[in-house]
């Protein structure tokens, strides 16, 4: 049947679409902090499970080393910071250095939300990938996502 | 080849994100992955491996978080492998058991990994017995396996784990459903959770009256606990009886007899794989297969003809290569 089949990205070759088949993009979706409002969060999710990512989702009020932690033992490629509650530039440099600290230098961060244009340039700074203010197409942060998510590294 | 000093070494070195890559690679069939695995299976066998299976929305993650608690509290570590299920569509997976297990999170005598299901029914993922070694291996002394939401099918949690948890709650049924086969067969332990809700007792009274119905099995009588896993009420109680099953698996001798029935299950269960693998490749994809097939389509030939003629020529040495890689 071909609808059991995953969604082949367009362009990609024979090699690359069996190994998304076998290895997942795995992204956690995370809501730093005292912000209740994780209709977005749960949107993208959605879409992302859709595009045959496998998405962690932490649920509400994470603390920057839960968020750290969860990322770390899940061994994600990629984070996604959800927030709307103004506090990013308080939160998103605890974010990178817990990150940092677990020696996840290489794992995609990307933020959204309501993050003013003028405060873009200095999350960029912090080590966050991309930044989707509202009103961005789920195909964008999909296509996003899937072009830039690192493999799964090796250890040997 | 790679060897199991040089895995353990790398796995108790000062970088933690080793056990979490390498439970990726296991993850995804790599074959690096795989050969630290093999290499650390004889350092298996050490940890109590307990399944928590149930019903969507009885309450599994939540009393998983709840026994992380009481689990942490008393000094333990352990490590919880949650499994939920992949989109049959598109492949992809909501991961959401983290959600309940937040508390825990920071905590580093804590290991909670997620999983897909990745196609396998049965409450399961492929990779999740490879995990389980892997965790097994590294000293986790207590695993906790949270099963996909499962009602009266999905009993293969009962050859991974030792001992394993039917978690119930209120309003899923009569005492008909109690005596179907399936999963409360499988339970050592039997939790009604939600046990604050209407229906509770008689949710208990139902499941108790099943198991009356049959001889106790090897002697034990299974304990039906009621839990409300939100204000941790009867926690305590279901860790005790998780314990004490760990101490009747020994005292029985029941242990070694699950672990063999386990090695089996998992091996037989590899070997169906491979030959899954090799019919779509070789039988699959053979002209003999699609000329049946379409005779089957025209009605002029039954499934059931088609089937015997395909196994005859699988047991057929000259034709059974098409079988093969």
């Amino acid at each position: 049947m071909e609808t059991s089949k995953p969604p082949e990205p367009v362009g990609a070759t024979e090699t690359e679409v069996s190994d998304e088949h076998n290895s997942p993009i795995r992204v956690l979706i995370a809501k730093p902090g005292l912000d209740g409002h994780d209709r977005g969060a749960k949107v993208l999710v959605r879409a992302l499970r859709d595009a045959g990512f496998e998405v962690v989702y932490t649920g509400l009020f994470q603390t920057p080393d839960m968020i750290a932690s969860a990322a770390l033992q899940e061994d994600v490629q990629v984070i996604g910071l959800s927030i709307l509650s103004g506090a990013h530039m308080e939160l998103f440099p605890r974010i990178m250095d817990a990150l940092h600290e677990r020696g996840l230098r290489d794992v995609l961060v990307v933020a959204g939300g309501t993050i003013p244009k003028t405060d873009i340039p200095r999350i960029r700074a912090l080590g966050v990938a991309e930044v989707f203010g509202p009103g961005t197409r789920l195909a964008t942060i999909v296509d996003y996502i899937r072009k830039n998510a690192p493999r799964p590294a090796a250890l040997w | 080849m790679v060897t199991a000093d040089e895995v353990l070494l790398r796995l108790q070195g000062t970088d933690r994100r080793v056990l979490p890559r390498l439970a990726t690679l296991v993850e995804n069939g790599d074959a690096d992955g795989l050969e630290a695995l093999d290499a650390l299976f004889p350092f298996t066998g050490g940890a109590h491996i307990v399944g928590v299976t149930g019903p969507p929305g009885a309450g599994k993650s939540s009393l998983v978080a709840a026994l992380l608690g009481h689990i942490r509290a008393r000094d333990r570590r352990v490590a919880v492998i949650a499994v939920d299920p992949s989109s049959p569509l598109t492949g992809g997976a909501v991961l959401g058991d983290r959600i309940r297990m937040m508390n825990r999170y920071a905590d580093d005598g804590v290991f909670v990994r997620s999983m897909a299901s990745r196609g396998r029914q049965g409450g399961l993922a492929w990779a999740t017995a490879g995990l389980v070694h892997l965790l097994d291996a590294v000293g986790y002394p207590l695993i906790l396996i949270e099963t996909v939401g499962t009602g009266q099918d999905g009993t293969d949690i009962a050859s991974l784990a030792d001992t394993v948890v039917v978690v119930e709650a209120p309003g899923l049924g009569d005492g008909v459903q109690a005596i179907k086969s399936g999963l409360l067969e499988v339970g050592d332990i039997v939790v009604i959770n939600k046990a604050d809700q209407p229906g509770a007792d008689d949710a208990q009274r139902h499941i108790r009256a099943s198991f009356d119905l049959a001889h106790p099995s090897h002697g034990r009588t299974v304990p039906i606990l009621p839990t409300v896993a939100i204000t941790e009420s009867g926690i305590l109680e279901l860790l005790v009886a998780i314990d004490d099953h760990d101490a009747w698996l020994t005292e029985s001798g029941q242990r070694s007899v699950r672990r063999e029935r386990g090695a089996r299950a998992e091996v037989l269960s590899g070997l169906r794989a491979v030959l899954d693998r090799r019919l779509e490749s070789g039988t699959g994809r053979s002209p003999e297969l699609a000329a049946l097939i379409e005779r089957v389509a025209r009605r002029d030939l039954s499934p059931r003809r088609a089937v015997n003629a395909l196994a005859l020529a699988l047991d057929s040495p000259a034709i059974g290569g098409t079988v093969g890689d």
